[in-house]
């Protein structure tokens, strides 16, 4: 059985897909106003999902969250001056003018750390959550464009990965990879004149996460791709693309992958929170990113080892951990917002 | 029933025997050994400890050079093709004694045997886990009828907001963020450790906290879908009051997904206790397990993992009978 039931409502496809070469369903057109019941603006910007979802408040707020939190991470450590990036005697100091966060055990500043660790955590994030579109789009178009015996033995599969300690398993893969992957990469680089190729062994530790967190967060994905293929691959315009000839490969890319834009957005937006949120897990045990580069994963650790009844240093922890869950909040509302636009039946 | 219990424990060795095998050749084809950290020892010395730990098998060792010469190789190849043969007679013992209920020794806990180290940290974990997963399923089925009932009110929003900042905030920062309010500022409770009950309370909300969190959400949606329906416009018809239609009718047919979700509940519920257990100092499995890793004791990590595996595998067992005595139209597979 399945373990969720799928949801296999249609979703109206979001329009602005790349053009379509065979023949596709028409875009979802309003229905030409009459003049005798002429509808109300509202109910005409209800109608389509784009307007629908920038008119979501919550959403609003979560884009200028993400702005401020993207824009921080990329620009913030550039913007502070060179001396806030290197260890001061000033210990564990308190959010003063000085140092607006405070400062660590080692005297940095919270500030550019927090900036850092975003750099590291939303890279990991986005790369991650981009792998397991990848894995899962594939897997859930082909699982429900094939269907019969080989759907229901994919989707099984599915089930019993969902079901076991997955993250249990990506702990002991990194630290069995990661020596062997960081001398291969040595090797391989070691004779390269850019710079920036020579220092990616510092990171090897950081890919092999990003790749194995990838391949643990697909699964929904995979799931909800599949319950919309088996719901798209009956309707005319799959019927129609065959009889022309089409080839499979065809159908699944060109009239099945843009059907499903809309829904790939939300879960693609929702995966990114929940991989950000298990690379923090890893880093918080020590096991994720190297403890040198910050993460917010990092971060907190440190943050959670200054909290003791002799002298708790809560800036350590209060402003990584606010950070972070503002975005994760924003990141989860923005999924929301997306879906409850797409399928305004569940609102 | 039967020929479905019979598949079912055939799953169960099935996915143990899997789990073993991955486990102990990435831990033993892994660079670096249990006992690399530790000073240099004469090469007799350092022999006598890998037999001890059977770390080392000898017959197999025979075999594999053996048939080197067989085929007339030499140096390297020989010694790899002793080693592969070495690794292969482990893997063999270890099955065998496994068979026989021996976890053996700890490479790091010097003299404590797996099966004992497991025998005192299951309890514990065991309990923490428990206590969260009733908490999750009660009061996130509560929450989310709660909601339901009360779609599109300030309350509805309020407990949906709160649901997704829960969901967004990791186990290692309410964790902390609990310890200084509750135990650094007001004292209420304790910072940690285990022995009392009053030492369980915290672990345990912080735990179940996403999860309340996560079924709420999952239950206010297959609530609002249930209440649309036709059977639900029936009973509210023929006069029943509000409470027997939600919770005689509705809630029966709701709470179907909720049940769907408790083997991967389980399975985060685990994950997540390795964290709080760093956090609150319990002295549970997730510590050793994190430590067995990062010092290579193959054989204590092998012991958790098993450990682990047959819970889950066992719970989702549940899950499905469950699952079946609640919705009749499910076949059991």
């Amino acid at each position: 059985m399945d373990a969720l039931p799928d949801k296999a409502a249609p979703v109206p496809a979001v329009g602005g897909s790349a053009p379509l070469a065979g023949p596709s369903p028409p875009p979802p057109t309003n229905p030409p106003p009459s003049p005798a019941a002429a509808p109300a603006p509202a109910m005409r910007a209800a109608s389509s999902p784009l307007a629908r979802f920038w008119r979501n408040p919550a959403v609003k707020i979560a884009v200028l969250i993400l702005a401020l939190v993207g824009g921080s991470a990329l620009f913030g450590p550039l913007l502070m001056p060179a001396r806030y990036q290197s260890p001061t005697p000033l210990q564990l100091a308190p959010p003063s003018f000085a140092h607006w966060l405070g400062t660590d055990l080692n005297g940095r500043d919270q500030l550019y750390r927090v900036f850092i660790g975003a750099r590291i955590s939303l890279a990991v994030g986005l790369a991650g959550a981009l792998i397991s579109f990848f894995i899962g789009t594939t897997y859930g178009l082909v699982s429900g464009y094939v269907g019969g015996r080989t759907d229901a033995v994919m989707m099984r599969a599915v089930d019993v990965i969902y079901s076991i300690p997955r993250l249990i398993f990506i702990i002991i893969l990194i630290n069995i990879v990661e020596q062997p992957f960081h001398a291969w990469l040595q090797g391989k680089v070691a004779a390269s004149s850019s710079e920036a190729l020579r220092s990616l062994p510092g990171y090897s530790k950081t890919l092999i996460l990003i790749l194995s967190l990838g391949l643990v967060e697909w699964l929904t994905m995979a799931r909800i791709v599949r319950g919309q293929t088996l719901v798209l691959k009956n309707l005319q315009f799959v019927t129609a693309a065959r009889s022309l000839g089409q080839t499979h490969r065809k159908i699944l890319t060109r009239h099945l992958l843009p059907n499903l834009t809309g829904i790939i957005a939300v879960y693609l937006t929702l995966t990114i929170p929940a991989v950000i949120l298990d690379e923090s897990f890893l880093s918080y045990l020590g096991l994720g990113v190297d403890a040198s580069q910050a993460s917010w994963g990092t971060l907190l650790s440190d943050g959670a080892q200054a909290v003791n009844p002799i002298k708790s240093s809560w800036w350590l922890l209060v402003f990584p951990a606010a950070v972070m869950s503002g975005t994760l909040l924003a990141l989860n509302f923005l999924g929301d917002g997306l879906r409850d636009a797409l399928d305004p039946r569940g609102k | 029933m039967t020929a479905f219990l019979f598949r079912r424990f055939a799953i169960l060795l099935a996915v143990v025997f899997c789990v073993v095998t991955i486990t102990f050749f990435m831990i033993r084809l892994a660079p670096g050994g249990p006992f690399d950290r530790e000073r240099k020892v004469s090469a007799s010395i350092e022999r006598a400890e890998r037999l001890k730990y059977k770390l080392e098998g000898p017959e197999g060792r025979a075999v594999g050079e053996h048939l080197a010469a067989r085929l007339g190789w030499g140096g390297t190849a020989r010694a790899r093709l002793g080693e592969a043969g070495s690794i292969l007679q482990q893997y063999r013992d270890y099955l065998w004694d496994l068979l026989h209920g021996d976890l053996r020794l700890s490479t790091k806990y010097l003299n404590r045997s797996v099966n004992e180290i497991i025998g005192q940290t299951l309890p514990v974990s065991l309990l923490l886990g428990t206590l969260a997963f009733t908490l999750a399923t009660t009061a996130g089925v509560l929450l989310g009828a709660f909601a339901a009932v009360r779609h599109n009110t300030a309350l509805d929003a309020g407990a949906m907001f709160s649901a997704l900042l829960a969901i967004s905030v990791p186990t290692f920062v309410t964790g902390p963020l609990c310890i200084l309010v509750f135990a650094l500022k007001f004292g209420v409770l304790p910072v940690g450790g285990w022995g009392q009950a009053s030492q369980i309370i915290l672990p345990a909300l912080v735990l179940a906290a996403p999860y309340v969190a996560y079924i709420a959400r999952l239950m206010r949606s297959s609530m609002l879908e249930t209440l649309g329906q036709d059977f639900v416009r029936t009973a509210r018809a023929k006069g029943l009051s509000d409470s027997a239609v939600l919770y005689r009718h509705a809630l029966k047919v709701a709470i179907l997904p909720v049940v769907s979700y408790l083997g991967p509940l389980a399975a985060n519920l685990l994950t997540g206790s390795v964290v709080v257990e760093t956090v609150f100092n319990i002295p549970g499995m997730g510590g050793f397990f994190v430590n067995s890793i990062l010092n290579r004791d193959g054989f204590l990590l092998g012991g958790v993992v098993i450990v682990y595996c047959v819970l889950l595998v066992s719970l989702n067992f549940l899950t499905d009978v469950a699952y079946k005595l609640l919705d009749p139209r499910v076949q059991l597979a």
